[in-house]
């Protein structure tokens, strides 16, 4: 029962404070930090879902966000969908997208299905580069008149922030909820062992695709707000691979496989990251930082944060999940 | 005597070897089966056919009466057949409890998860292994990983169960203890085929006998009778001795 574990209250707590330290004080700049942080905690979580809990490494993750804002915006500002309307169709859209996708390359296994994710990536790029109605390599802008029906851009600029504050807390209920189901027990049997798992009644053929498709449906909704919010997308910020690996080492530091340690990776790097960024002198080395660290958790902490608690403190296991 | 699983004519063929060489058997309700031939006579791989692990070359399978051939391995578990590995195949870091309990929820019944807890449970204690419940199956002796594989089958309440090699690497405390298992589940009305190179102990339990060589079916009956045949002195026990000898055994 979802209602007896911890980490949901924690998620709560978290989400409560998000919404309420920013707006307290007005400020805007934590607004805006805690919105990067909460965008890193949704791609981290959801990715978690395939690489923690399915053992599948999608190196092009990113693609369900970016192709979200883009199908978002369309449907949004082209089709005139109220926001979230839009946002939700956009999840659908792009869920369905990674069924159909995931029946086909979900047959691929290891490195080569990691593979096959990355040509996916680079493929949706080129794609909407030369895609007419999405603007081509120039993108989509948006103008004012598009923030009217939620009463102009600035009341915009916090709406868009507690719906994605909305959707990080439904990433790590979402998270909890498979982790503590029989589906979820399925897809751990999956990472252990494909072939035990199919022995054992598992339908991993349909377990994985589901997996991979229920992963794109909140990063595709956030995308929607985020791009919403910026005000314009394009195919190279949309799909950037570098946010792809960055997810990755997100969910390396803090411990896949875990609700928690999906959450803290997100968070901190983030936070790592835009310090590194905003510093004069390291600026040009945040990836060459984010690569040093991931080797060094692969190397002496491959279990993460949260691997490297479990191992001090064993009863943690039943509580920070 | 009903039949509930049957084999017509099965193939098996990996590049240019039969593995498995037009091969028909029966397996009646409530029986035990041995199958027994030297290393690489192809036992295995006539279950990974049987189990739908790998696609026959030709031939098909009844089971329970319903013509089986081609089905996957996990809807052939939801109609009642499990199996174990010769090489074990433990879901590393998952406890013996969670093991256990995947085998109860995608079994026969296909449980939900508290269902199947339970279950999980009481197939643990049947198999003796309640007491390990709680650890990681990457930290089970070998004997306890074998027991794990069973417990595993067992708990998708299966009506046949495929043993492949569940006494090799066991001390014979352990094989005893292993075969009075067998035994017991036997009599919960499971019907068995199993894999075994201790003679004496499949000697002991099973039915009926069915030998392979290279492919081939070259024998198949009650046990005295095959130990007696020449064409399995010859494949597989190499002399007349070891054969009188395990009669005695019995
Ligand atoms: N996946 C495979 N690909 C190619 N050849 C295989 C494969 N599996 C088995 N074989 C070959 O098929 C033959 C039968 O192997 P199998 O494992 O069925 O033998 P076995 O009777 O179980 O032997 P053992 O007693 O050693 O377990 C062997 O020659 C083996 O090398
Ligand atoms: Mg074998």
């Amino acid at each position: 029962m979802i209602v007896r574990r911890p980490v949901l209250y924690l998620t709560l707590i978290t989400a409560a404070l998000f919404i309420y330290l920013p707006l307290r004080t007005n400020n805007v700049l934590l607004r805006e930090d805690l919105i990067l942080v909460s965008v890193s905690v949704i791609l981290a979580s959801n990715l978690n879902l395939m690489i923690g809990y399915t053992g599948y490494v999608n190196f092009g993750h990113i693609v369900f966000y970016g192709l979200g804002g883009y199908v978002g915006l369309y449907l949004a500002t082209v089709w005139h969908w109220p926001l979230i309307v839009a946002a939700l169709g956009a999840g659908v859209v792009v869920s369905l997208f990674a069924l159909l996708l995931g029946l086909g390359i979900l047959r691929l296994r290891g490195a080569y299905f990691a593979l096959a994710t990355i040509g996916i990536l680079q493929a949706v790029q080129s794609f909407v580069a030369n895609f007419d109605p999405w603007g081509r390599s120039t993108g989509m802008y948006l103008s004012f008149e598009v923030y009217e029906p939620l009463g102009g851009a600035m009341r915009a600029l916090w709406i868009t922030y507690y719906l994605v504050i909305g959707v990080m807390a439904l990433s790590l209920i979402l998270s909890l909820g498979i982790k503590i189901s029989k589906f979820g027990l399925g897809l751990f049997a999956i990472r252990e062992d494909e072939d035990a798992a199919v022995v054992l009644g598992v339908n991993t053929t349909v377990y994985k695709a589901i997996i991979y498709s229920v992963s794109a449906f909140l990063p595709a909704v956030a995308g929607t707000f985020m791009y919403y919010k910026n005000g314009m997308i394009d195919p190279s910020i949309a799909f950037e691979f570098i946010a792809s690996l960055e997810g990755i080492v997100m969910l390396m530091l803090g411990g896949k496989g875990t609700v928690v340690g999906a959450a803290l990776g997100g968070g901190l790097y983030e936070k790592l990251r835009s310090y590194l960024l905003t510093s004069p002198r390291l600026s040009n080395f945040h990836l060459v930082i984010a690569g040093g660290l991931l080797l060094l958790v692969i190397l002496f902490a491959p279990g993460g944060l949260i691997g490297w608690l479990y191992s001090l403190v064993p009863r943690a296991r039943k509580v920070i999940e | 005597m009903t039949a509930l699983l049957e084999g017509r004519g099965i193939c098996k063929r990996f590049g240019g070897l039969l593995a498995v060489s037009d091969v028909s058997f029966t397996l009646n309700e409530g029986e035990i089966l041995g199958l027994i031939g030297p290393n690489g006579a192809g036992k295995t791989t006539l279950f990974n056919v049987v189990n739908g692990v790998y696609r026959s070359d030709g031939g098909t399978f009844a089971f329970a009466g319903q013509d089986i051939t081609g089905w996957p391995p996990n809807k052939l578990v939801h109609l009642g057949m499990a199996r174990t590995h010769q090489i074990v195949k433990p879901l590393n870091e998952m406890t013996a409890l969670d093991n256990v309990t995947v085998g109860a929820c995608f079994g026969r019944d296909y449980l939900r998860l508290r269902a199947a807890h339970g279950v999980a449970m009481q197939v643990l204690e049947q198999v003796h292994m309640a007491d390990r419940a709680n650890i990681l199956a990457k930290h089970l002796t070998i004997a306890g990983k074998k027991r794990l594989e069973i417990a595993r089958a067992l708990a998708a309440k299966p009506k046949l169960l495929l043993l492949d090699e569940v006494l090799a690497g066991l001390n014979p405390t352990e094989v005893a203890k292993m075969l009075e298992l067998i035994r017991a589940i036997r009599d919960q009305g499971v019907s068995i085929i199993m894999i075994e190179h201790l003679m004496h102990a499949v000697m002991n339990v099973s039915d009926r006998i069915m030998v392979l060589n290279f492919g081939l079916k070259i024998a198949e009956g009650k046990p005295e009778e095959v130990v007696r045949d020449p064409a399995v002195i010859e494949a597989y026990l190499g002399s007349a001795d070891i054969a009188d000898k395990l009669r005695e055994v019995q």
